[in-house]
Formats: structure tokens, C-alpha cells, sequence
């Protein structure tokens, strides 16, 4: 039982790792009805930028700076090529950031090369803070805790609580308005697009020494977004936490459990195939909970979509 | 438009003459691996390899046959069987006899089986198969062909070494087997619980599970479960991401124990494990180059590391192959007769820049050779990886592992 305690912990980390991805996404998306291919891009990029700065001048300064290269680099992005492409419709925009996750891939392998780079966790936290019978918790899954804990509440405090939050949920929902109101709503996409990037960056500098620091690591983690922001409904910051956490425990919980189908089916009442290996069904019979478990994630978004088509705190229809 | 097109004409044929120039002193060697893609790393890392052995071993030795030299014609197969028979197909064609590959047992399968066919049908382009990497031990016992040769160790030998060592040690009574979900994470899961069961019955398997390949985000809950089950040691042959996603897992989750791998090592692999690797990583493979076997072997690395200072010599069994290649080449005394030249590889001889004796085995074409068992370490290391600092030393070697492993191999030679 000791082992839920520890589950917990660690699908906690997971999700809020997500949920600083997907928070960023999610704005981007109710806002400009833009799905950022190339939002997981801007998670690598921030990894990769950590650790060229943390070469020179250490973790802590790079878990500053990269973010706001990672945010000015995005807010260019929208002023200079969405905001182009915005005027031919949803497909070019589309397939402009599609192209753009391309590019990044490319770029990034031609500066840091195709083999993992050694990004490691600061010496400070590198050890382990505390242990449940054996499994110990490291430090640094703590600080990765209280780093997006911290996201969290502020930036749901100025999306709720100061006038630019306000403006910008206004311009969510009417943009017309809010411009005959006299805002300059294409300074708050710029902005928002600029803090969504900024935010994937944070996560990419905290996860980049857990999850390894790689060319692949956009793609790895960029289907899993997607599916975080349409379970949690579109441009909603409670439904992106949320739904962040499920498929953080979800994940974890499938892959701790060698429950096999085996089991299941015998606890049902049906009897196993004499000999399995010639049974026609026998792939079934030998799955495992860890093998379905990086597909339980999709599962649980199709389940959404059809039994409520918002998400799960969404108000739009997807 | 015409002047364009008779222009490119004339280009065209400058190009061929100087190619079919060229291939008069050189004898091409095709290498089908991935040289774009996830595997890219790995696979552009070989081809230095390779290019380097073929420069300094043989070319600049004087080249084989009087003068020839050898040149290595890279194909990308982005680590895909139908891929790389389409490149072999173009190798063919380009008059290529000799085809290396080592980057995956499906592809190696399957091109296997593609020079089988294409050898019998066409006897006049006969191709070779020189394997330095796939490690799938059907290779050379079901589908072993006479096209066919193994440079590197298979699973098994690797496998019965591994479990040699770990027999020896008696405080290792728990053991946990985790690999990746297909063939060779299969092979290697099955051949350590037969291998465990016979040399020590008393060691416990307190878990074997496949995990997905390339999809788990995060091995922690995995690490969860192996410190959860008491284990003492690890055997995974995980490679690539998915070996450092596991070993760092591992590790954080604060497992002391060994951790027995098959590819834990250079791209990048060693320096992410960095510190937290020493006294836990082993590593199971053949050529050690810590300590070094000889003078000659210092300068070979040296001289790599002088020209790819980014790269590691991560696989010394591709120094053998062109050592050998060019051997059977000159004990042949063709290379255009391929079946002359693999009559002459077939039973070789050969001492190793790495040190110790090579044997291809006549009966199914496996190289027999030292199987080592590496810890990953700062103290002893002449030779690091990724210019960590850290590297593989020799714990233990077993000398011409497994030479009179069995096969089930039923050549017919032509």
C-alpha cells in the first residue's frame, strides 16, 4: 500500500509537468483557434537553451532565462509568421506550425547534435529528500512540484483577478468587442501566444534533467498535449489541470499494476484456451496493464468526446 | 533548352567515367543504417567508424590486391527492412559486392533473406552480408545462410556471459528482468530466466515484463516496482532513450545494485549517466578499449578521437570486419568472386586490434571471440565516452565466449 503514497507522488509530478504544456496550449488554442503543432518544439527549445546556459553559468540562471528566450522567441512568432498566415485561414496556420515543429527538430539537431546531451539536475537538489519503504522521492521531483504548483496559482490569479486577465478572457470570447473597446487585442494574442511558449519552456527546463534532454523529446510528449487540452475542454485552466493530473496518474497507476488480462478474464468467469500459444485470442489473453498503459491516455479522450464533447470543463463544442 | 540538355548530357557522362574510374581502384563496401531518423546518432556514429577502419586499417597500409583501396558508400535505410531493401537493390546496381549493416535484427533479417534470394538468381552479382550488430542469435542458427556473417557476439553468447558472472556472485539471490516489447527484449528475457534456472536455481526472477519501445514517457513507476520487489541486480537490454529513460530511473529510485545492459553506453548515454551510473552500470559486449590491449589499439583511438572529437569508438567489432574483409580479399585474391572471398572468411583466423584471437565459425558464420563484462567507471579510463570523463573498463572477460554453442545452422554452400 505503501506503493499508492508513492504512485501519487510520482503521477503528480507527471501531470504537472503536462499541465505546464498543456496550460500554455489550451489559452493559445480558445484564443486564436490555432492548434500549435509546434507548441512541444518550444518545450525543447527551452530544455535545450537551460542546458547551453547551465554549461556557463549554472541551472538556477537558466531556469530564468530560457523561458524568456523560449517566450520573446514565440511572441516573434506570432507578430511575424501566424499573424501572416492568420488571414488565409485555419489550414495555413495549421500547416505553418506543423512546418515550424519541423524546423525546430532540424535546428535543434544541427546545434546540439542527434545523441541525448547531458543535461543534468542542479547539485543542490541531487539528492534524495525523503523515502517511503525503499522508494526514495528525489529533491528535485519535489522542486518540480512547487514550481508548477506555483505556475498554477499565478497565473490563475491574473487570468481571474487583474484587468489583463480580464481583457484577455473578454477577448476570448468577443474580440470585436474588446477592440471597439479600444484594446489592442493583437498586442494580447502576441502576448498570450508569448507566455503559452514561455510556460512550455518552464516545463522544458524542469523536465529536460528527468525525462533526458533529445531531439525526440518534442514528439514524445507533443501527442499526449493535445489530448490533455480536448479531455480538459478547450481554454479552460481548471479543466488543463485536471485533466493534466488524470492522465498523470492514469499513466503512472497503469504502468505500476502487472494486472494482466488473465486475471480479468478468469475473474469475468472465463476459462483460459487449453493451449494458448495456438488460441486465436491469445494476444488478448497475455496483454498487461503496462502494455496498454501509454494507450489508456487516448482512450479516455475518445470516452470524452463522446459522452461530453466539451471536455470536461470546457463551454465550446471541439 | 537543347543546349541545357546536351550540356547536363556531357555532364552526365564526365560523371560516369569518373565514377567507373574510380570503382577501378576502389572496392566499394555498402552500409545500410539509419542515417536520418531516431537511430541516426547511432548510425552516423558507425559510418565514422567504418570510414575511419577503412582509411586507417586498410588504405593507408597500401589497400588490398596490390594497390586497391577500400571506400565505404553510405545508404540511409531511417532503420526500415523495406527500406534497406530498396537500398540494397540500389547498391546492387551500383556494382557493389560487399553490404554492412548492424542497427536492428528485423532489418538484418531481412536483408538476410533478400541476399539469399538475390545471390541464387543472380550469380553473377553476388553480394556478401557482413552483420557487425544484429544480434538476434535466428541470424546465424534458423536463417543462417552462406551470405551471411556475424561479426558481433549473439544475445545468447552475450547472455550466457552475462549470467556467468552473475552466478558467481553470491549475494545476488533476486533478480529482475525487464526489456523492451519485441523480438530481441524477448530473446534476451527468455535466454536470462533458461540461463538463470540452470546455473543458479536458487536465484529468484522477482520480475519479467516488457515494457512498450519508445513510448514510456517515464520509467519511474517501473523503477517503483523493481525496488518494490527486493530485487539485488537488473538485466535489461534496453537501447537508445529507452535505456537511459530506465537506468536513470533506476538509479533516482535509489537502487544500489548492478544493473546488467547490453547497450548502455556512448551517444550520449554515458555522460547522462555521468556519476550516477559508477558502481551500478555493467555492460555486456565484445573489443574493450579500458585498459588498452596495445600501442597500436592507443593510436588507432587517438587518432579517431583527432578526427571525430564529438564521436567514440562504441563499436571496435567494426575495425574486425574490415580487418577481416580485407584478409579474406587478399587470401582470395579477387574481390569481385564473393563466393571465394567468403570460402576464405569462413574459418578465419584473425588477432584483433582489441586483443585476443577471432574465429569465424565455419558451421553457421558467427564470429567466436572475448566476451567482456564492462563496468561503467571514472578510475581506469584511458579511453572515455561522449569526453565525460567516463567510460567502460574490463571487469571480467570470458575467453572465446560460448565456441562450441550449438546451432540448428544448415548451410547449404554454393
Amino acid at each position: 500500500m505503501d506503493l499508492v503514497l508513492v504512485n501519487l507522488i510520482d503521477g503528480l509530478v507527471t501531470g504537472l509537468l503536462l499541465f505546464m504544456l498543456s496550460s500554455g496550449l489550451t489559452l493559445i488554442f480558445s484564443m486564436m483557434g490555432v492548434l500549435n503543432f509546434a507548441h512541444a518544439s518550444f518545450y525543447m527549445l527551452g530544455a535545450y537553451f537551460a542546458y547551453q546556459i547551465s554549461k556557463s553559468v549554472g541551472f538556477w540562471p537558466g531556469l530564468l532565462i530560457a523561458p524568456l528566450i523560449v517566450g520573446v522567441l514565440g511572441a516573434l512568432v506570432e507578430r511575424y509568421g501566424l499573424r501572416r498566415v492568420h488571414k488565409y485561414g485555419h489550414v495555413p496556420e495549421l500547416i505553418f506550425t506543423f512546418g515550424l515543429a519541423l524546423l525546430i527538430e532540424e535546428i535543434v539537431q544541427f546545434f546540439w547534435g542527434r545523441a541525448q546531451v547531458p543535461f543534468l539536475a542542479p547539485e543542490a537538489l541531487n539528492f534524495a529528500l525523503f523515502s517511503i519503504s525503499g522508494n526514495s522521492i528525489p529533491a528535485y521531483k519535489v522542486f518540480m512540484i512547487f514550481i508548477s504548483m506555483a505556475i498554477f496559482i499565478g497565473l490563475l490569479l491574473v487570468l481571474t483577478k487583474s484587468r489583463v486577465g480580464l481583457i484577455i478572457q473578454a477577448a476570448l470570447s468577443h474580440p470585436q468587442t474588446v477592440e471597439t473597446l479600444g484594446h489592442n487585442v493583437p498586442l494580447i494574442f502576441m502576448g498570450v501566444f508569448g507566455v503559452g511558449t514561455a510556460l512550455a519552456g518552464v516545463a522544458g527546463v524542469i523536465a529536460g534533467p528527468v525525462l533526458g534532454t533529445f531531439p525526440g523529446m518534442a514528439i514524445v510528449l507533443g501527442s499526449i498535449v493535445f489530448v490533455t487540452i480536448v479531455v480538459g475542454g478547450l481554454g479552460s485552466l481548471w479543466g488543463a489541470l485536471v485533466a493534466s493530473l488524470l492522465i498523470g496518474w492514469l499513466t503512472t497507476f497503469a504502468a505500476s499494476y502487472n494486472v494482466g488480462m488473465m486475471d480479468v478474464l478468469t475473474g469475468l468467469g472465463f476459462t483460459p484456451p487449453e493451449d494458448l500459444s495456438e488460441s486465436l485470442f491469445r494476444d488478448i489473453w497475455s496483454l498487461t496493464l503496462p502494455q496498454v498503459g501509454p494507450i489508456l491516455p487516448y482512450l479516455l479522450m475518445v470516452m470524452v468526446l463522446v459522452f461530453r464533447p466539451y471536455g470536461l470543463f470546457g463551454k465550446r463544442d471541439v | 533548352m537543347k543546349r541545357a540538355s546536351r550540356l547536363s548530357l556531357g555532364v552526365f557522362a564526365a560523371l560516369s567515367i569518373a565514377a567507373s574510374a574510380a570503382s577501378a581502384e576502389a572496392i566499394k563496401i555498402a552500409f545500410i543504417d539509419p542515417l536520418s531518423g531516431p537511430f541516426a546518432a547511432t548510425g552516423v556514429n558507425g559510418l565514422h567508424q567504418y570510414e575511419f577502419a577503412a582509411e586507417e586499417l586498410v588504405n593507408k597500409a597500401g589497400g588490398v590486391l596490390g594497390g586497391k583501396t577500400f571506400e565505404i558508400v553510405p545508404f540511409d535505410n531511417q532503420t526500415s527492412p523495406k527500406e534497406s531493401l530498396i537500398q540494397l537493390q540500389v547498391a546492387i546496381d551500383q556494382g557493389i559486392r560487399f553490404v554492412v549493416q548492424g542497427n536492428s535484427s528485423g532489418v538484418a533479417n531481412a536483408i538476410t533473406e533478400a541476399v539469399n534470394k538475390h545471390n541464387r538468381r543472380n550469380p553473377d552479382s553476388r553480394v556478401l552480408f557482413l552483420n557487425y550488430s544484429a544480434v538476434d542469435p535466428a541470424l546465424t542458427n534458423d536463417k543462417c545462410n552462406f551470405w551471411h556473417f556475424r561479426f558481433d557476439a549473439h544475445a545468447d553468447i552475450k547472455m550466457d556471459a552475462l549470467t556467468d558472472v552473475i552466478a558467481a556472485n553470491d549475494a545476488i539471490k533476486k533478480v529482475y528482468v525487464i526489456g523492451q516489447d519485441y523480438s530481441f527484449g524477448k530473446a534476451v528475457a527468455d535466454g536470462a530466466t533458461a540461463m538463470l534456472a540452470e546455473k543458479r536455481p536458487d536465484i529468484e526472477i522477482v520480475g519479467n515484463e516488457l515494457h512498450p519501445i519508445g513510448k514510456v514517457k517515464d520509467f519511474t513507476p517501473y523503477a517503483r516496482k523493481i525496488v518494490a520487489s527486493g530485487a539485488d541486480a537488473v538485466i535489461t537490454g534496453n537501447w537508445g532513450t529507452d535505456m537511459l529513460g530506465l537506468g536513470k530511473a533506476i538509479l533516482e529510485n535509489g537502487f544500489t545494485g548492478p544493473i546488467f545492459t547490453y547497450y548502455a553506453a556512448a551517444d550520449g548515454i554515458t555522460a547522462a549517466f555521468g556519476a550516477a551510473g559508477d558502481g551500478s552500470l555493467r555492460l555486456v559486449s565484445e573489443g574493450a578499449i579500458n585498459p588498452p590491449a596495445s600501442e597500436r589499439m592507443s593510436a588507432y583511438v587517438t587518432a579517431f578521437k583527432a578526427k571525430y572529437p564529438d564521436g567514440n569508438v562504441s563499436q571496435p567489432r567494426i575495425a574486425n570486419t574490415v580487418e577481416m574483409l580485407a584478409k579474406a580479399i587478399e587470401a582470395a585474391g579477387t574481390a569481385d568472386d564473393v563466393v571465394a572471398v567468403g570460402k576464405a572468411l569462413e574459418g578465419m583466423k584473425h588477432e584483433s586490434i582489441w586483443g585476443g584471437e577471432l574465429y569465424m565459425r565455419p558451421e553457421d558464420h558467427q564470429l567466436i571471440q572475448d566476451v567482456h563484462i564492462f563496468k561503467h567507471t571514472k578510475d581506469g579510463v584511458v579511453f572515455d565516452y561522449d569526453n565525460s570523463g567516463y567510460g567502460l573498463v574490463v571487469e571480467s572477460t570470458v575467453k572465446n565466449a560460448s565456441a562450441d554453442i550449438a546451432t540448428t545452422c544448415q548451410m547449404e554452400r554454393p
